[in-house]
């Protein structure tokens, strides 16, 4: 294994994390869409839930990319690892690839026309979508993190219920979970009025499952295959998700969204340090493991890819930045405007 | 079933086709409604923001779903073509990997700063966010581009015998692959086409519609902006699809000679608009040929040879020999095949497809131009087919360009190096990609339907009345937003 290989496996890990941060709270915000977009009556209630998607509206789409660009990433720098992966987790990758078109139709087509019935069924596509997705990208990272049947070949020799065995699920439910409870902080930070309110009370709840969840997921997998660095940032997730919590009592909303992120980003990095030197190990007697080392792409590759990292990653950065900057004001049901007049 | 191969090979076609019904659409959009807005800035006349507003609607509705296929194009080269992405990863994951930092990032972040910056952010920077979502799909075009041209015409790499794949020997020959040079702008040119005829088309029919009101003038604008972009787009389409006939003349004779359906290698080649018959070598059956122009177009001298199917089968066998024993055995699988031919029909077929709509487009783009020239309006009833179907002429000759280019290309997956067969998925069993198979088709026929008819809502609807907007500076803090979900 040596330094470039080392670097990619890091800002795969890093590209998951921001994922997982980023499109994690507009997971959330989808998947609350009945409960804290419930108003007093339908009217009161169209609006909170145009409040909700507005909160996210200008950064779902770029959020995504880090999934994406997580893919591409995979494929130019690990190869073999892509490509074990991808047709390993086909049935849920389907699944996964259908949440997220239906869920981002609903984000674009769903204001399009002012009817109740093209609403409700966006919105259910929204809901469904904004909840399976996270839920398969759980199962996919815990199942990898556990290993599978892995021949000789590189080839997956399990099948769909390898996938979804109970560990599996339970990491699935445990992300699903961390994205609700980083939804509702998001909420909280970006919205005025009840919805403010109603955010702020069910993040409290939320918090206190996920963190149940995830000392049960991370503690389970760090059993199975921990490492002392692994641990390390288990107990980084652990008391940052609790300070979130804290801060969420504490109406310092700011704070509590900045420790679910942390708490996401240091899942992701449990992960990968339990992977490690790893990325995809074998099940299976006789069978051979991913590792780093053979699953990489050629020297050459990794270092074109990493100048290629080392000059855009903060040109992305800075512009993704400057989004949450243009749109950091609090939005409110006093601000949404009429529906467009289109049946 | 058929054989995982075939379903596979299918998926691609369906759900790749599918894609790229939309994506010339939002590449060559977003640039005009970028105009549009730039035009708005520089001159604050309304008619610009109608337009940009107007034209920005329907560039979303169909960019919605151009986003939402792309992923899955990224998934399927592992989903089901596993042992393609081992084969090549190391050098087809890196033009992939570029197009999403370099592009994907720009393009998505920049569309919605475009859609939610009315009022929110300052004008010439939300004019600028619409031109650097339109810079994100052209780059977006050249990586996925460089990584076609690959497939095409494989450069930069060198095989390594240890780790039995193709390796990345040089990136820049990669980006800079002859096949790149000419394709690139050949389909970033036909995107323009097409942005140039939706906008006229759309146009049109509003121009008719509202032709003496005080919209004549705006739609008329519309008109003649998307029949420029569209008629000047198409001659450069003309020039570079020429040049990339003798680059692939010379780089895949067998797809130039499947493309004519020449099974005898002839000088002064004649070119045959149109033939009736099996087009399987057995019986002369051009209905109309044009002496010496296939040798023409294919090696810029009417008296150039080209060779025939018939002698390029040895010639595709002899490559495929060659590779195995510059390589070694373990090769021969991968190139090894009974026959080197494409399936002809297709490749003949969709060839003229490609050409007749295209230059049909460039004729009903100038005859538009001159129709409506001064205060003209096109009364006629047949001018509403004209503005029903422009739009669509291009798109589809996009999609027959690419069937010729792939379905040219077989049975090779990656040219000379690995065949279509020896890609596909070994751990995914036949049962597996019917599901997805069928799960996507369902999908994208429920999507196109709601799409196409979301969008000829947004047309009937025309532009919004003029409304001044708010700059950030004078918004009180309760003041709706100009926009929201």
């Amino acid at each position: 294994m040596d330094t470039l290989q080392l670097v990619w496996f890091a800002l795969i890990g890093l590209l998951w994390a921001g994922y997982l941060v980023l499109e994690g709270f507009d997971f959330g915000v989808g998947a609350l869409l009945p409960v804290l977009g419930a108003g007093e009556d339908a009217a009161d209630t169209e609006k909170r839930r145009r409040v909700m998607l507005t909160t996210i509206g200008p950064h779902w789409d770029g959020n995504e990319v880090w999934l994406i660009t997580a893919g591409g990433a995979t494929f130019a720098a690990f190869p073999e690892w892509y490509a074990t992966m991808f047709s390993a987790f086909y049935l849920p990758l389907l699944v996964l690839l259908v949440a997220l078109i239906v869920r981002n139709m609903g984000f674009e087509y769903r204001h399009k026309r002012d009817d109740v019935t093209w609403r409700r069924r966006w919105d259910a596509a929204i809901i469904g979508g904004s909840i399976a997705a996270p839920l398969l990208v759980g199962v996919a990272l815990t199942d990898i993190v556990r290993g599978l049947p892995i021949d000789r070949d590189l080839e997956y020799t399990g099948s769909l219920l390898t996938l979804l065995d109970p560990l599996g699920l339970l990491g699935g439910v445990t992300v699903v979970a961390l994205s609700l409870t980083h939804g509702a902080f998001f909420l909280a930070l970006k919205t005025t009025g009840t919805i403010r309110e109603d955010a702020r009370r069910l993040g409290t709840t939320l918090g206190a499952v996920t963190a149940v969840l995830a000392v049960v997921t991370l503690g389970w997998l760090g059993l199975l295959t921990g490492s002392a660095w692994s641990w390390a940032t288990t107990v980084v997730a652990a008391v940052a998700l609790l300070a979130a919590v804290a801060a969420n009592a504490r109406g310092r909303e700011g704070w509590a969204f900045t420790g679910t992120a942390v708490t996401a980003a240091a899942t992701v990095a449990t992960y990968f340090l339990a992977l490690f030197p790893d990325v995809m190990p074998t099940t299976l007697d006789g069978g051979r493991s991913l590792t780093i080392a053979n699953a990489s792409s050629s020297p050459m590759t990794l270092q074109i890819m990493t100048w290629a990292a080392a000059v855009f990653t903060p040109i992305v950065l800075l512009y993704t930045g400057y989004t949450y900057y243009a749109f950091r004001r609090r939005i409110g049901t006093q601000h949404i405007p009429e529906p467009v007049a289109v049946g | 079933m058929g054989s995982s191969l075939d379903v596979a090979r299918w998926q691609f076609a369906i759900t790749t086709v599918y894609h790229f019904l939309f994506v010339p659409v939002t590449i060559g959009m977003s640039a005009i409604v970028a105009w549009f807005h730039l035009r708005w800035v520089r001159t604050h006349r309304p008619e610009y923001l109608r337009l940009t507003k107007f034209f920005g609607k329907l560039f979303m509705i169909n960019f919605a779903l151009g986003l939402v296929t792309g992923i899955v194009q990224e998934f399927q080269f592992g989903m089901n073509w596993s042992d393609y992405s081992r084969f090549v990863g190391d050098i087809f994951g890196a033009p992939l990997a570029f197009e999403a930092l370099l592009a994907f990032f720009l393009e998505s972040t920049f569309l919605g700063v475009w859609i939610f910056g009315w009022g929110r952010i300052p004008e010439r920077l939300h004019a600028a966010s619409m031109w650097l979502v339109h810079l994100g799909t052209v780059l977006s075009g050249y990586f996925i581009l460089a990584a076609n041209s690959f497939m095409q015409n494989p450069v930069g790499y060198r095989f390594n015998p240890e780790t039995g794949r193709a390796e990345m020997a040089d990136f820049l020959a990669v980006l800079t692959n002859k096949v790149q040079l000419v394709t690139f702008p050949h389909v970033i040119l036909s995107a323009y086409m097409v942005g140039g005829a939706v906008v006229m088309g759309v146009s049109l029919w509003l121009l008719r519609r509202e032709a003496g009101t005080d919209d004549d003038r705006m739609y008329r604008h519309g008109v003649r902006v998307g029949a420029v972009v569209a008629l000047v787009a198409s001659l450069g389409v003309v020039v570079s699809g020429d040049l990339q006939g003798k680059i692939m003349t010379e780089v895949q004779p067998m797809k130039m000679a499947a493309a004519e359906a020449l099974y005898d290698t002839t000088s002064h080649a004649p070119f045959s608009v149109l033939s009736v018959g099996p087009l399987d070598g057995s019986e002369a059956t051009r209905i109309i040929a044009v002496p010496g122009l296939l040798s023409f177009l294919g090696t810029g001298d009417v008296n150039g040879t080209v060779e025939g199917i018939n002698d390029l089968k040895g010639s595709e066998r002899a490559l495929a020999e060659k590779v195995v024993a510059q390589y070694g055995p373990q090769m021969a699988p991968l190139v090894l095949t009974d026959d080197y031919t494409p399936i002809v029909p297709v490749a003949y077929w969709t060839f003229r497809l490609m050409m007749g709509l295209g230059f049909l487009t460039m004729l009903l783009a100038a005859l538009t131009l001159w129709a409506t020239r001064g205060t003209r309006v096109p009364r006629a009833r047949w001018w509403l087919l004209v503005a029903a179907v422009t739009p669509l002429l291009p798109v589809f000759a996009n999609s027959f360009g690419w069937i010729f280019t792939e379905m040219g290309r077989q049975p090779w997956l990656v040219y000379g190096l690995m065949t279509t067969a020896t890609g596909v998925s070994p751990s995914v069993s036949v049962a597996e990609v019917w599901v997805s198979m069928a799960v996507y088709t369902l999908l994208y026929a429920v999507l196109a339907v709601v799409e196409v008819k979301l969008f000829l809502t947004y047309v009937r609807r025309g532009a919004e009345p003029f409304v001044d907007p708010a700059t950030p500076a004078d918004a009180h803090e309760d003041a709706p937003l100009q926009f929201a979900y």
